[in-house]
Formats: structure tokens, sequence, C-alpha cells
């Protein structure tokens, strides 16, 4: 590949493969099954020109590729602002990147889930996924094996069909490193959305860049709690892999999910120590509710059925406060067949499509204080778009946003 | 003058001024669009990166760095080179794809933590490498 007997887009993408390898200390390449590209959200004209260059030498995908959101809705473009120079130059370049990605072959989902789509790797399988969510999803709920790939290897990985055989791909490197106790948390909390995102953020500012282990967490905690723990604790954090014993595949027992880190240390979470950390990921100072933001990562078709049942047949949303869920083009369409998009559009609900409300310009200008069910959403958004957030349950969040003032429990957890 | 070897993680030679951080910046999020650090918790919030020898302990935060140095090698306002303790795939693929575009070749070399020690911040550096050696001459 690198000579270029396969053309030379396949040869520039194997030079950045194979040094990459070199730089980690891998010794061989491994095959991979799928690739998940984060590289599609525009930052700047390199993104653009380095997409556009491989288009130019003739570079496609050899593997099923999807694409993490873009910084446009392709399905409703005047969601995107583009009142300054700025916006508008990012929204431009945000398009062409895009439209490049779909020339290279990959498959238009523009979802940061695209385990919420049809790519769901078995348990064991080599993949390489960028996106940090999407790496920790892969890893802790599927059990398929993914390094941290980031912009450019991950295109580069899925013109070759290889990555660096190193970091998660290895057995050694994928046993818990930290053990979080969760025994003390009542069934009450356990059972509560925002709990995930919480732990998360702990699980994330605990462990760095480790593997945690939660231990005391319910057999049947669902994928879209799990989604919430990872997101979080990739955002507040590195954290690329977590187990939770008993639930995810690596982790029957807490010895299998230690493997050799048979001393790990232990942290217990307790109740305080929840309500503290969603103190701190919450910096609203108003009462004066502007917006709520949910699905960050991307909303799955529960948890828009949660939202529906949530707000429809209760009271109207607040005059002065918009109501945004984010969620992928395939998962939304599923929505629709099941009835639950036109009543949640009829209350007022604005479905956010192949982007999301912190990676580019939607909110409306003058938002301050925004609601989320989201810790990664409540982590970035401050810094991000300025505003302040409140870290809350969807009850919390509908409740409030038909009030118009800012409503929750500062102790939830028990 | 002090000569420490290092390893090589991306080619080419470079000179500059040296700015020693204090801590890890993350590119995405850490450094501006005019070279600037714009990280407002960092202790050297301000301190202009472009054409420096940036030495730092480790790289930091999002993946999404890598674009951020690109296009700081794109627009000419990148630092010169960068001297780490540990290899870092993230600002490696920056220079990576950077010189694959636009014909810019920023090396980075990682030393030792006794070397890293005796590099000092504003003295003046030079980088060259032969093979997977890099040769830095500080002073």
């Amino acid at each position: 590949m690198l000579s270029g007997e396969q053309g030379p887009a396949v040869a520039l993408s194997m030079r950045i493969i194979t040094e990459l390898g070199r730089i980690r200390g891998a010794t061989e390449l491994v095959d991979i099954d799928s690739v998940h590209i984060d590289g599609c959200i525009f930052y700047g004209q390199a993104g653009l020109d380095f997409a556009q260059k491989l288009v130019a030498l003739g570079g496609q995908v050899r593997v099923p590729t999807t694409v993490n959101v873009g910084s446009v809705d392709l399905i409703h473009p005047h969601l995107i602002l583009q009142n300054t120079e700025r916006e508008r130059w990012v929204a431009q370049g945000g398009r062409d990147l895009m439209q490049a990605y779909v020339d290279l072959g990959c498959r238009q989902t523009w979802t940061c889930a695209p385990y919420q789509v049809d790519s769901r790797p078995d348990v064991g399988r080599h993949i390489a996924w960028a996106e940090s969510n999407a790496i920790v999803f892969a890893n802790s709920v599927l059990g398929a094996r993914t390094d941290r790939y980031g912009d450019f290897v991950d295109i580069a990985a899925a013109i070759t069909g290889k990555a660096p055989k190193g970091g998660l791909h290895l057995d050694a490197e994928r046993g818990g490193d930290v053990v979080l106790d969760c025994t003390s948390l009542s069934p009450e909390t356990l059972v509560l959305d925002v709990t995930y995102p919480v732990l998360g953020y702990l699980a994330g500012a605990i462990a760095g860049t480790t593997n945690p282990v939660f231990v005391g967490l319910p057999a049947d905690v669902s994928e879209d709690s799990l989604k919430a723990v990872g997101a979080a604790a990739a955002s507040s954090g590195g954290v690329a892999l977590f187990h939770v014993v008993g639930r995810t595949p690596e982790a029957p027992t807490l010895e299998a999910a230690l493997g050799s880190h048979v001393d790990a240390p232990v942290h217990h979470i307790t109740a305080q120590r929840l309500n503290a950390a969603r103190q701190e990921l919450s910096t609203a100072r108003e009462d004066k509710l502007d917006a709520v933001s949910l699905g960050t990562p991307h909303a799955s078709v529960d948890e828009i059925a949660e939202a529906h049942a949530a707000i429809v047949g209760g009271p109207p949303l607040a005059e002065g406060v918009a109501f945004y869920i984010s969620t992928g083009r395939s998962v939304f369409a599923e929505a629709e067949r099941r009835g639950l998009v036109q009543p949640l559009e009829e209350w007022g609900v604005t479905f956010v499509l192949d982007t999301c409300t912190y990676v580019t310009s939607i909110l409306r200008p003058g938002t301050r204080t925004v609601m989320t069910n989201s810790g990664k959403w409540a982590h970035y958004a401050p810094g991000n778009m300025g505003v302040d957030v409140v870290l809350a349950t969807l009850g919390e969040c509908v409740e409030s946003a038909t009030t118009g003032t800012v409503t929750w429990n500062r102790e939830l957890f028990t | 003058m002090t000569a420490i070897t290092g390893w090589r993680v991306t080619s080419g030679e470079a000179s500059g001024a040296v700015l020693k951080l204090d801590e890890p910046v993350s590119f995405w999020g850490g450094i501006g669009p005019d070279g600037d650090i714009i990280d407002v918790r960092h202790p050297q919030h301000g301190a202009v990166v472009t054409g420096r020898i940036l030495v730092m302990r480790s790289g930091r935060g999002s993946s999404s760095g890598t674009y951020v140095l690109a296009e700081l090698l794109r627009l000419g306002i990148a630092p010169a080179g960068i001297v780490l303790t540990e290899p870092d795939g993230i600002i490696a693929t920056g220079a990576l794809v950077a010189a694959e575009l636009y014909d810019v070749q920023m090396p980075i070399v990682t030393v030792s933590e006794s070397d890293y020690a005796l590099i000092e911040d504003g003295a003046n550096a030079s980088v060259s490498m032969d093979g997977d050696t890099a040769v830095i001459a500080v002073g």
C-alpha cells in the first residue's frame, strides 16, 4: 500500500497509519471491521484541504464507515445561524467538508451515536472509531476493540482498512485500573436518569485516562444510561473503556474486569459526592430559563419516547423557552414512524439532526441559561457557547420548560 | 551550550527561543487562531507559541488538537518545533498531515525527564535529526 500500487490516496493514508504506529510503539497493524469518522466537523481550512485532497487522489473507504455529526443540519439548514462572518464561514466550510466525506464513500449517518444505527461490532472485533463517546461505548458496552482515534487518522484507517495494533486493541490494556464502589447508593438514585452522567463525570475525574470499574450498578442498567456514563467520563477525563460488573461484556465478575490489576484502588461513590459533582457541573446563577437541550450524545428512540411521555398531554412550553432534541436522521425516522415526532413538534420541540447544539451556532443569541440531561453538554457548553447550565433529570427539564423558571433538587441523590 | 539527544517523533529541523510550559496545553481549545495560549486556566495564558521551540511534558486534551496544529502550520504561525517527554499521537498527526498537505516539516522530539530539566525557558535552541535520533542544542 505504501508504494502506491493501490493508488496515491491509499499510499498517503498508509504513511499516516504506519508513522502513527511507529510513534505509539505498535509493532504491527491490525485489520479493522469498521470506522467511525470524527473529522467531519469543520474547525478550519486544513481539515477541508485534507479531505478534498483524498477525494482528488481517488480515495475510497474500504470498510463500512459511519460519520459523526457535522457542523450543519443538512435537513434543517435554516437552524444554523449565519449572522456573523465566522458563522457563514463555518456553514459553508462545514457543508463542503461533509460532502467530501460522502465522496470518500462514507455512509451519511451524521451521528455521534453510530451504535444506535446498525453499526454494532461484535465482542472482540477490531475497529477504528473516533469521537470520544463512540470510542468508550464501543469498547465498554459492545466489547469491540478500538484505541483512541481522532481526526485524520480515522479516514486514513478507513481507506487502508488497518490501524496500529496498540493501546486498547491489546488484552493487556483492557483490564480495570480503579474500582468505583456504588453499593451505598439508594435504589431510588439508581433508577434516575441523571445519576448516570454524574457518575460518568466523577469517573472521568477519578480515572483520568485509565479504565474505571463500577461495582453496585443494576444488572439491567440501560444502554442509554451507559451511553451517558461514557460520554461524561470521556469529557471530564479521557476514559476510553469502563466496565460495569455484571453488566458489560468483559466484566462478568470484578476479578474478570480487573485482570492482573488485583490491587486496584477503590473509591466509594456516595450520594453526597454525586450531589456535589452535579452542583459543580451546574453553573447557572439565574432562575430564568432560556433553553433545554437534550440528546448529547444523540437521543435514542427510547429517549425520544420518554420525552414524549413526559411532555405530551402536560402543560404547554413557556413563552421564550427553546427546547431542542438532537438526534441522528435514522433514529428520527424511526421516531416519526412511531408517531412520536409530530406531537413533540406541535408542543414546541425543535429536532436538530446531523449536528449538535454545542458544536455549531444554533442557540439563539442572548441565550444564557440552559438545562440539559447530558453530562457532556454540561461540561463543554459553558466554554464553547458561553452559556450557563443546569444538569437535570428529564422531568426537571420539562417542568422548568413549562414554567420558564429553573427548578431542580440540589440534594436529589440519596 | 548543551547538546541533548532525543527520539524523532516527526522529521524536520528548527531553531528558535524555547517556550517551556509549566503544564501541558491542549491545542484544541487551548491555542487560539493567532497562535497564543487562550486557555484562561493555563499559567502561561497569553504566551505566543509561534516560532518557538515549544517544550512541555506531554500533550493534552481533545483529539481535534490535530486539526488546530495542522491549521497553525498552514497559516505559518505554529511552533518551530515541539519537545515532549512522551510521544503524543494527537500532536504528531497534526504535523504529519501538514507535511502531506503543505510541505512544512515541524520536528517533534521526545527527551528523557532528566534532559527535559536541562532545557530552560527563553534559551535559544536548535533541533536536527540523524535518523531516529534527534539532537537538540540549547544555549
